[in-house]
């Protein structure tokens, strides 16, 4: 019973660990949401939540629609297969209400040299330039139409765009 | 592009695991050497090195509380650390961290310092005033019971928690070197010898630490340094030195052997951006002259100032020389690309979140936490004497 008194201390510092899980346990009950693990490893009310919110792209065939000049203009080119939205940002918004809602131009010389700008990791084959010096800070639509960039005369000559 | 060489894919160009996670291994460390180094009394008995063992406890545990600062500092998103611990996943090494770090702090060395420091700490309740009264009552958890034989079971039970404390030391440690050893895709890192080399070099770096910091306390002190005590750590240290050193040499030569397909890119890394901080930092500077210094002290008889000035020298580049191997593996293995065929560049910020001055900053936290749990509970044996004639 003596040994028991002299090791009271111990049973303190032990009721401290236990209290501390306890604490843990209800903390983690309030703070973890209930759908927690209903999928997989995160909150599963998140699918619905994220399926609910308004859509922002409104897909190429929405623009194809009423801008059949730009189409035919892009299917002439390399960016036949950029979608409309990679450059000119999510636009459904404008879909549904072309009139009121008009979108920004975007800034060529910001939105090209995205894509664009010369970097040793990307293939030898895709036209890549380093803007100052190819452009001196000129917007790219200067020279080429965004929609085909392609150039009649040959690319080398305008500083290594192909 | 500036700082890149050859073909690097595009997520390679950008280092994201900055100086911070340079420091995080190190820090972590340096806790699990000394607290090996607090073991060598508490289970290995030996004696020689007892001036150091409440030193050793409290600088494991200084280091420990910052331990996960640099984590928290690059991720940036502190509130949602704590779902690590609520919502772990099973695959997911950094999820055991926190576990084992928990595990670590609380049940091994808060546990640990508060057991060993029990008598003092009823003591001080007792004999000081005011708010640290109340603080030092706070920890004696409501008892006061000091007996001789509540005494011998806490020395009993001391003894239980230091020989648990040793497997935790290296699991804290071993998991951070395991999480570089276990990414095949990145060949610098990928090595079972990793988690290894990480334990044992944390014992050189904590080793090291605990005996400087001791010379470097006792002297401001103005106090006599015990010389067995200090030739004691420096000859486990030039021991562990030893080991280690053999077992980064072993994976050198391995890698050297094996020649696999990444040994052109690394081999180059090795001769070109790593030549000073590997080279020269690590293996030379920081492990090739420690280790013929402490050698020296074993073999040859030198009067006590030469070994004195031979253990500061030898565990200060011996600290370099750990902090250095820890920046070759996180910014070494990061500059290169898996195509082999290109290299990046690292560039330090200064001021910002992972910058220069947040890495001094962080190396320097420590000691502060140190300061004020030495003021809290003094790990010098005359005054605990003045305490127990109080």
């Amino acid at each position: 019973m003596s040994a028991f008194k002299d090791a009271r201390h111990l049973f303190r510092f032990a009721g401290l660990f236990v209290l501390a899980f306890l604490v843990f346990l209800v903390v983690r009950h309030y703070y973890v949401p209930k759908s927690f693990g209903q999928y997989g490893h995160y909150r599963g009310a998140a699918v619905g939540e994220i399926a609910n919110l308004p859509v922002k792209f409104a897909g190429h065939q929405a623009c194809e629609d009423c801008h059949t000049d730009v189409v035919a203009k892009k299917n002439t080119g390399k960016h036949a297969h950029v979608n409309c939205e990679a450059c000119h940002g999510a636009l459904a918004s404008h879909a549904d209400d072309p009139s009121t809602v008009k979108p920004v131009l975007p800034d060529t010389a910001v939105l090209c040299a995205r894509c664009h700008t010369a970097s040793a990791a990307k293939p030898k084959g895709f036209p890549q330039v380093e803007p100052a010096e190819h452009s001196q800070g000129l917007p790219c639509e200067t020279c080429h139409n965004p929609h085909s960039p392609g150039m009649d005369a040959p690319a080398t000559a305008a500083g290594g765009a192909k | 592009m500036s700082g890149v060489e050859g073909y690097m894919y595009p997520n390679e160009i950008t280092l994201y695991w900055s100086v911070l996670i340079v420091l995080y291994p190190y820090i972590t460390g340096l806790v699990a050497g000394a607290f090996i180094l607090a073991s060598l009394e508490r289970v290995f008995r030996v004696e020689a090195v007892k001036p150091t063992y409440r030193l050793a406890l409290l600088t494991a545990l200084a280091f420990l509380l910052v331990a996960p600062l640099p984590l928290v500092l690059h991720l940036g998103h502190p509130f949602r650390s704590p779902e690590m611990y609520f919502t772990p996943h099973d695959t997911s090494a950094m999820a055991m961290f926190g576990y084992v770090y928990m595990w670590y702090l609380m049940a091994v060395l808060v546990f640990e310092i508060w057991l060993d420091y029990r008598r003092e700490i009823v003591l001080l309740s007792q004999s000081s005033k005011g708010l640290l009264r109340l603080v030092y009552k706070v920890m004696t958890l409501g008892s006061s019971n000091i007996s001789e034989r509540s005494l011998a079971i806490d020395e009993r039970v001391g003894w239980i928690v230091t020989l648990v404390g040793i497997p935790s030391a290296f699991l804290l440690h071993g998991y951070v070197g395991f999480i570089f050893g276990s990414l095949k895709a990145n060949p610098w890192w990928s090595s079972p010898l990793m988690p290894v080399v990480f334990i044992f070099s944390a014992m050189v770096s904590g080793i090291a630490a605990v005996m400087l910091l001791y010379m470097a306390l006792t002297r401001l002190r103005k106090q006599k340094i015990d010389m067995h005590c200090v030739d004691t750590i420096a000859m486990y240290m030039f021991y562990i030195f030893i080991i280690d050193f053999s077992l980064e040499m072993l994976d050198l030569i391995h890698r050297i052997y094996e020649a696999d397909e990444s040994f052109r890119s690394l081999n180059f890394m090795a001769h070109t951006k790593l030549f000073f901080s590997q080279i020269v930092l690590q293996i030379c500077l920081g492990t090739i002259v420690p280790l013929i210094l402490l050698f020296l002290t074993q073999v040859v008889k030198l009067p006590e100032i030469a070994r004195k000035y031979m253990y500061v020298l030898s565990g200060s580049l011996a600290l370099i020389g750990v902090l250095a191997m820890r920046w070759n593996v996180v910014i070494g293995g990061q500059l290169f690309s898996k195509s082999f065929l290109g290299y990046t560049t690292y560039k330090m910020a200064l001021v910002t979140r992972e910058g220069l001055l947040m890495a001094i900053g962080l190396t320097l936290l420590p000691l502060l936490f140190l300061w004020v749990l030495v003021k809290l509970l003094p790990p010098w044996p005359e005054k605990n004497a003045s305490v127990a004639a109080d």
